[in-house]
């Protein structure tokens, strides 16, 4: 069954190359442009995976992770957020939060596909 | 009083001996008669009885004057000479004792103002050899306070106790009020290090000594920041130092201010913080769609265009956050260009031997004026020309460069000029905002940047027609100061600084003896004076003017001094006006008592209160007690009780006359400041007599204080 990976980015840019990465990667895609939109996908859309930007506006990407592990049918979502900041307390932060991978940009397209596919196979 | 009970005491007795004697010799004569005669006798004297009480009022009047002449002779005169005596020998040296009493009283006296020549002759030639034997050493300790105030450094020794025995102008700066008029703790001998920097840091810091101490190897410091009440940063260093027992008697602690450099540093990581985020999401943005190019090249033309647009536009965005990242760097490093005093002569000097080393250019001085002070940024100003002497080498092959310079009102011209090519007439200002680079070497500042720090310009000149004079840039730069001249003009001359440290603090005491029992001449004392509007503190006048002086070890410390005018809210009155000469327009915007006196208070903290009919003085501190929440618990001194005191049998204790009887000279009266000074000097003179009346501790001299006449007078 394809797997199903959730792209919530405010930066149009970002979200176009992604997404275009993910779908050549045999990835089902959706996007979202910001936090409230991220969770109504989550909600509609059941992705297995959600690559989340932590800077988007309305509801930053902590919030939208924190939301997200206080839903127990959620819980097997993965989650890799995606950061301009690289300082190791907002990395904490993340991962304290419940992302499973905190990414901070610029990254490979390579390391993060093969990032996403060991999240994946674990599940 | 005493004097007057003496003499009818004496009166009483030569009077009864006169009277006793007839008498007597009557009872001899009559007892050995025969009865008949007796009774003849007393009918004689009963007869004549009369003019026997006529004669005995006689004798009563002559027995008073006879005793009354050798009193006057003899026992005043002798007691006055013992007082004055008192004084030459405790201080006033000078002071020659005078008599009207009888030729042998006057004899004494001679030879007493004989014995004072003797005296006075033996002290001078003691004090010229102290002097002589003390002098290296002063000069000694002199050198070490003229180079403690050179230091940029804050300096603070203490003793074991925390007590600051040395110190310099810039410890006391950095510790000074703010601008906000913050409440501040006060730096000067025998105070407290502990209400400058908390207690704790510092007995932290000196366990942490103890912990490094190793025998024989150099004493260790260590380091810690503290925040002042003024709110500036200071890094402290601290390192003991040991007496001759190897026990720690003190220390030193070098005060540096990093509040600046700490803004400083926080402002190059902010920087560095925003350029990071900011040129992260872009760069991401170009690799994902540039690996996606590179991944996937049989990809649709459509999608093709779509991620080259996108490496465009976010590279784009990349160089801009690069260019603002670096104009912000360049800001701030514009601010931080240090403006100092540098004569032209060795700034060209300077800048010759750089464009000869780094850029192989030859170079000579025109007529440069010697007098001539500049005030530059001397680095970056050195980068500039070398700058443009770089672009001349390279664009225009100049290789030889010569320099002038002069004053120009308030401004230096300085020229730099080539012989041969005019360079383009839009050649500068396109240099102007280049970042300046000179061969390898490279800063984000602009030859703009450095000129509009320095408020200078600089414009191009060509040769003049006919080959005469040299095309050349011209640079207008503000004039300095001649730094040295105005540096020496500064700082005050060596005799006035030996107030910044008292050593014999090391020896102090105090913290094991009760206050009452200790010496008075090892207390700290604030001399203090105040004017005021009227006389009558209860009935609404006030204090507008307090001036104080801190005594410490037996010194009047002259450096320490407390001087405010206090706005008194109400009118003036002319009486004492007159005597204060303080008008209502000096008093418009001072602060008000309730202001003063907590910084006055702070001012006396851990001393003696010392002041001239103390009582005024603190009748009207008492009053404002409730309104400026401040109350004066410590113990009180008063020159005029302790002066009565010392001298009982003189009547006039105002201050001028204590002070030409000790040989005090009068200067600056009736100013508070003034009168504060005087008192403390009179204290000071005071000290000696007092001892010899077996007055030594600060209990004794409140309990002399509390018998003397004038402790009863009440305002």
């Amino acid at each position: 069954m394809t797997k199903k990976v959730l792209i919530a980015d405010d930066e149009p840019n970002i979200v176009t190359a992604l997404e275009f990465l993910l779908q050549k990667s045999g990835y089902e895609v959706m996007v979202a442009h910001n936090g409230d939109e991220a969770l109504q996908r989550v909600e509609s859309f059941g992705p297995d995976l959600v690559l989340l930007d932590v800077m988007m506006p309305r509801i930053s990407g902590y919030e939208v992770c924190r939301r997200m592990r206080e839903r127990s049918d959620w819980r097997h979502i993965k989650i890799i957020m995606l950061s301009a900041k690289g300082r190791e307390a907002e990395v904490s932060k993340g991962v304290s939060l419940g992302a499973d991978l905190y990414v901070t940009k610029p990254f490979s397209n390579n390391e993060l596909v093969g990032k996403i596919g060991e999240l994946l196979a674990g599940a | 009083m005493k004097a007057r009970r003496k003499f009818i005491l004496w009166v009483a007795i030569v009077y009864a001996v006169l009277l006793a004697v007839p008498a007597a010799l009557g009872v001899l004569l009559v007892v050995g008669l025969p009865l008949v005669e007796q009774e003849a006798f007393l009918a004689i004297l009963s007869e004549r009885a009369p003019a026997l009480a006529f004669a005995a009022l006689i004798l009563l009047f002559v027995g008073a004057g006879a005793v009354k002449w050798l009193f006057d002779e003899y026992v005043t005169a002798v007691h006055a000479l013992a007082e004055q005596t008192g004084v030459v020998l405790g201080a006033n040296a000078e002071l020659r004792v005078t008599t009207q009493g009888g030729r042998e009283v006057a004899e004494a006296a001679a030879a007493i103002n004989r014995l004072a020549d003797a005296h006075r002759a033996l002290r001078q030639d003691f004090e010229l050899r102290a002097r002589e034997a003390g002098a290296r050493l002063k000069e000694e300790r002199n050198r070490l306070a003229a180079l403690m105030s050179e230091l940029s450094e804050g300096v603070l020794v203490c003793n074991a106790e925390g007590r600051i025995l040395l110190y310099n102008e810039r410890a006391k700066a950095l510790f000074a009020a703010g601008e906000a008029g913050a409440t501040v703790a006060l730096v000067g001998l025998g105070r407290s290090v502990f209400t400058l920097i908390d207690r704790e840091q510092i007995a932290h810091a000196l366990e942490k000594l103890q912990r490094l101490r190793q025998p024989g190897a150099a004493p260790p410091t260590t380091r810690f920041v503290t925040a002042t009440a003024a709110g500036r940063l200071l890094k402290v260093r601290a390192a003991p130092f040991g007496d001759s027992a190897g026990a720690v008697a003190g220390i030193v602690l070098a005060l540096e201010d990093v509040t600046g450099q700490l803004d400083q540093e926080a402002a190059r990581r902010g920087l560095l913080q925003a350029l990071a985020a900011g040129v992260r999401a872009p760069t991401a943005n170009i690799r994902a769609a540039a690996e996606n190019l590179a991944a996937y090249p049989d990809m649709d033309a459509g999608r093709r265009e779509q991620f080259v647009q996108i490496v465009a536009a976010e590279s784009k965005s990349l160089s801009q956050q690069l260019v603002a990242a670096l104009r912000q760097y360049a800001d701030a490093l514009k601010a931080q260009l240090a403006l100092e005093n540098m004569q032209a002569l060795d700034l060209l000097g300077v800048v010759r031997q750089r464009i000869g080393s780094s850029l192989g250019m030859a170079s000579e001085l025109d007529a440069v004026d010697e007098e001539l002070w500049l005030r530059v940024d001397s680095f970056a100003f050195v980068q500039a020309l070398a700058f443009l002497a770089a672009r001349l080498r390279d664009r225009y092959a100049v290789q030889s460069l010569r320099f002038s310079a002069r004053a120009a009102g308030g401004h230096a011209e300085l020229d730099m000029g080539w012989d041969g090519s005019a360079v383009a007439s839009d050649a500068l200002s396109l240099w102007e905002d280049e970042p300046m680079q000179i061969g390898a070497e490279q800063t984000p500042l602009t030859l703009r940047d450095v000129l509009e720090r320095h408020g200078g310009e600089v414009w191009y000149q060509a040769a003049e027609p006919g080959g005469r004079g040299t095309a050349h840039f011209r640079f207008l730069l503000p004039a300095g100061e001649a730094a040295t001249a105005a540096a020496r003009a500064a700082v005050p001359p060596i005799e006035s600084r030996p107030e910044y440290y008292d050593f014999d603090l090391f020896r102090d005491s105090g913290a094991t003896q009760a206050l009452q029992e200790r010496r008075l001449s090892e207390l700290a004392y604030t001399a203090f004076d105040t004017e005021t509007t009227g006389l009558e503190p209860s009935a609404g006048d006030e204090i507008i003017s307090i001036g104080a002086v801190r005594i410490v070890n037996g010194r009047l410390l002259k450096n320490e001094v407390f001087e405010q005018l206090v706005d008194p809210r109400r009118a003036l009155n002319r009486e004492s006006a007159a005597i204060h000469g303080i008008g209502a327009e000096a008093l418009e915007g001072q602060p008000v008592i309730e202001r003063v006196l907590p910084a006055f208070h702070r001012f006396c903290e851990d001393s003696v209160l010392l002041a001239h009919n103390a009582a005024f003085d603190m009748r009207f501190l008492q009053l404002k007690e409730t309104s400026s929440g401040v109350s004066f618990t410590q113990p009180v001194l008063d020159t005029l009780l302790l002066s009565a005191a010392v001298h009982p049998s003189h009547a006039d204790h105002r201050l001028e006359s204590i002070a030409e009887r000790l040989g005090v000279r009068v200067i600056g009266r009736h100013t508070a400041l003034g009168d504060a000074l005087l008192t403390g000097e009179i204290f000071l003179k005071l000290l000696p007599l007092l001892a010899m009346r077996g007055v030594a501790t600060l209990g004794e001299a409140l309990e002399a204080s509390r018998e003397t006449y004038y402790a009863r007078l009440q305002y």
